[in-house]
């Protein structure tokens, strides 16, 4: 490898407590991030997402195995981690008497940046996350969505190489939650930020990771990127509606004879068959049917989800919740980007774990 | 250690902001003294009758121990702002960046030092419209403010070390109220040393809230006593120390993780 992995995590194993009441939160965690793509943890509440950021970035020790990020070792130069990433927790980080302009220069001095840069950064970083109109307001009388983003900000003050961002959009509604992923994956593409994200919105790491780890009870499930976590199951569904009827039995024939297409069923006013890929199969399917002389109306191809890749691994479901919680402006409200977790455990009477 | 300097700087410009943004917050915390103040004053006006009382009047005598009792107390809360650092992400975000556990402490220590200050001006200015006299004068009180900043110094630091150690307000409620009373009652603050009975003479020659409050009586008096200052001064210098390096060792255990 050129690069060293910007996150690199070796049999990482965490427990919290002794005896009959220790709770497992990491069984053996080993996974590393290629430098400059975004890499997203998966799992319900307690799997150990935010144990694992936490041991990467100096907040907690592994009781074993060993991890690194930018290529320095988390436990024996954690000085020289802290400088090289940045950090954003589940729950706010900035202080809510103070502006947001206020904030953000004060977590650049923190980390040392000097006064005019940091001064040129914050004017910079206010801009891009769309928070100048705001800046010289108090934080507690931003909007839920806007805390957030100046979280992600405070984060990147300092030009880090390695972006840990912990359950980054819980709470947010779904707009916010959208402008977020736009930044983050730019962040990515256009900076060569690696980062790493915590989620339990199976479609936020559908959406955003380039690599995926799922998660759950400590351990590694699986792991790919998504696309490869989904065309592991198995193959996409092409379905075409037939808007002339009678002309089912002449569309199964047509796609039954293409190579690489198994298991075609016609209805009265539809078919579909099974492909490895639905959208490289596309072409194929749509040619076979001109040449057939039907004529197709709608075409849809549904590959498997994330939530079907958990429940293969997992052995069930995800049952993803997203609490669509407005959080538009609520002056005098501090956290109200923090305060909600949603209960996505599936298997029920699972218990949060993080510290 | 500059970076140690600037950062101790702007961590102290950062909460004395957040106190300029909330000026009652340090109001809240005068009633009580002053009710003392106030009310013990009239109430035990001719208490100093009493042989033992060396001072002519209750209050001159009175004034100089609350402002020592209201350091202590107001200090012994300190830790709530690391509490609601540790309930948010702001802990985690000191933590996680390249700040020195060493500008930590000592900015909350600047920030206590401040308030004591403020506090105890205002005190002796309600005390001296009240009828108490400092015939030392601005020397004196110097020297007090000097006293009540180093034990405010000391339970601020203590109240920090606590909330990093434990992480939970009910551990600070636990320390004012089981602490901070006793130690107030165990002292001379209240009444003259030869009047105190003799198992609680004895716990007041190790209380450092007694060792401040007779330095600063002292301070104030006409015929001050440096030497005796000097020494009080020191025991709380050594037991302000003490109390900081605890402070910073609470932040590099919870920087080493758990």
């Amino acid at each position: 490898m050129p690069h060293p992995p910007a996150v690199e995590a070796v049999d990482l194993v965490k427990t919290y407590g002794k005896g009959n009441r220790a709770v497992h939160a990491l069984r053996g965690i080993t996974f590393h991030v290629a430098p400059g793509t975004v890499f997203g943890v998966l799992g319900p509440n307690g799997a150990g997402k935010s144990t694992t950021v936490r041991i990467l970035s100096t907040l907690a020790a592994p009781d074993a195995g060993h991890a690194s990020v930018a290529g320095l070792d988390v436990r024996r130069a954690p000085d020289a981690v802290r400088r090289a990433l940045g950090y954003v927790s589940q729950r706010p980080g900035f202080d809510p008497m103070a502006t947001g302009r206020e904030n953000l220069m004060l977590q650049a001095r923190l980390q040392a940046v000097p006064a005019r840069q940091a001064r040129r950064r914050t004017q910079e970083l206010l801009g891009r996350f769309d928070l100048l109109e705001a800046a010289d307001r108090l934080c507690r009388t931003w909007s839920g969505g806007m805390q957030r983003k100046l979280d992600v900000a405070m984060g990147l003050v300092h030009d880090p190489r390695v972006l840990f961002l912990d359950e980054p959009t819980t709470g947010l509604d779904p707009q916010a939650r959208r402008e977020l992923w736009d930044e983050i994956a730019r962040l990515a593409r256009h900076e060569q930020v690696s980062v790493l994200l915590t989620t339990h919105y199976l479609e936020e790491a559908d959406q955003l990771a380039d690599h995926l780890l799922i998660i759950d009870d400590g351990r590694i499930v699986a792991q790919g990127t998504p696309q490869a976590l989904k065309a592991a199951l198995g193959s996409d569904t092409v379905r075409l509606e037939l808007p002339d009827r009678g002309q089912a039995e002449q569309a199964r024939a047509a796609l039954g004879a293409l190579p690489g297409v198994s298991g075609a069923l016609a209805d009265e006013t539809a078919v579909s068959a099974r492909v490895a890929d639905g959208v490289d199969a596309l072409p194929g399917v749509l040619a076979a049917l001109r040449r057939a002389g039907v004529r197709a109306g709608s075409v849809a191809v549904a590959s498997p989800s994330l939530d079907d890749v958990y429940l293969h691994h997992a052995g069930r479901r995800f049952r993803e919740t997203v609490p669509d919680v407005p959080t538009a402006s609520t002056p005098g409200s501090t956290a109200a980007s923090a305060s909600t977790t949603a209960p996505t455990s599936g298997g029920g009477g699972r218990e949060q774990v993080q510290a | 250690m500059s970076a140690a300097v600037v950062q101790t700087r702007l961590l102290t410009v950062r909460s004395l902001r957040r106190l300029s943004r909330q000026p009652a917050l340090l109001m809240f915390t005068l009633v009580q003294p002053l009710v003392w103040l106030l009310l013990f004053g009239a109430l035990f006006q001719r208490i100093s009758a009493l042989p033992g009382f060396a001072a002519g009047r209750y209050l001159d005598y009175l004034t100089p121990g609350i402002v020592v009792m209201t350091a202590m107390s107001t200090a012994g809360w300190s830790g709530t702002s690391i509490v609601e650092d540790l309930d948010r992400g702001v802990m985690d975000r000191t933590l996680t960046s390249s700040v020195r556990s060493t500008a930590l402490t000592a900015a909350s220590l600047i920030h206590q030092g401040v308030v004591t200050v403020v506090q105890s001006l205002i005190l002796l200015g309600i005390g001296l419209v009240a009828g108490a006299r400092y015939p030392a004068g601005w020397p004196g009180v110097l020297a007090l403010l000097a006293c009540t900043v180093l034990l405010g110094w000391a339970f601020a630091a203590l109240s920090d070390a606590i909330a990093l150690a434990v992480g939970d307000q009910a551990a600070l409620i636990a320390v004012s109220q089981f602490l901070t009373l006793p130690l107030t009652f165990l002292s001379t603050i209240m009444i003259a040393p030869g009047l105190l009975p003799g198992w609680v003479a004895t716990a007041a020659r190790y209380n450092p809230v007694d060792w401040a409050a007779r330095a600063a009586r002292e301070s104030l008096t006409s015929r001050t006593d440096w030497t005796f200052v000097l020494e009080r001064g020191a025991l709380l210098a050594a037991l302000a120390a003490a109390c900081a390096a605890l402070t910073v060792t609470a932040y590099r255990a919870r920087r080493r993780g758990r």
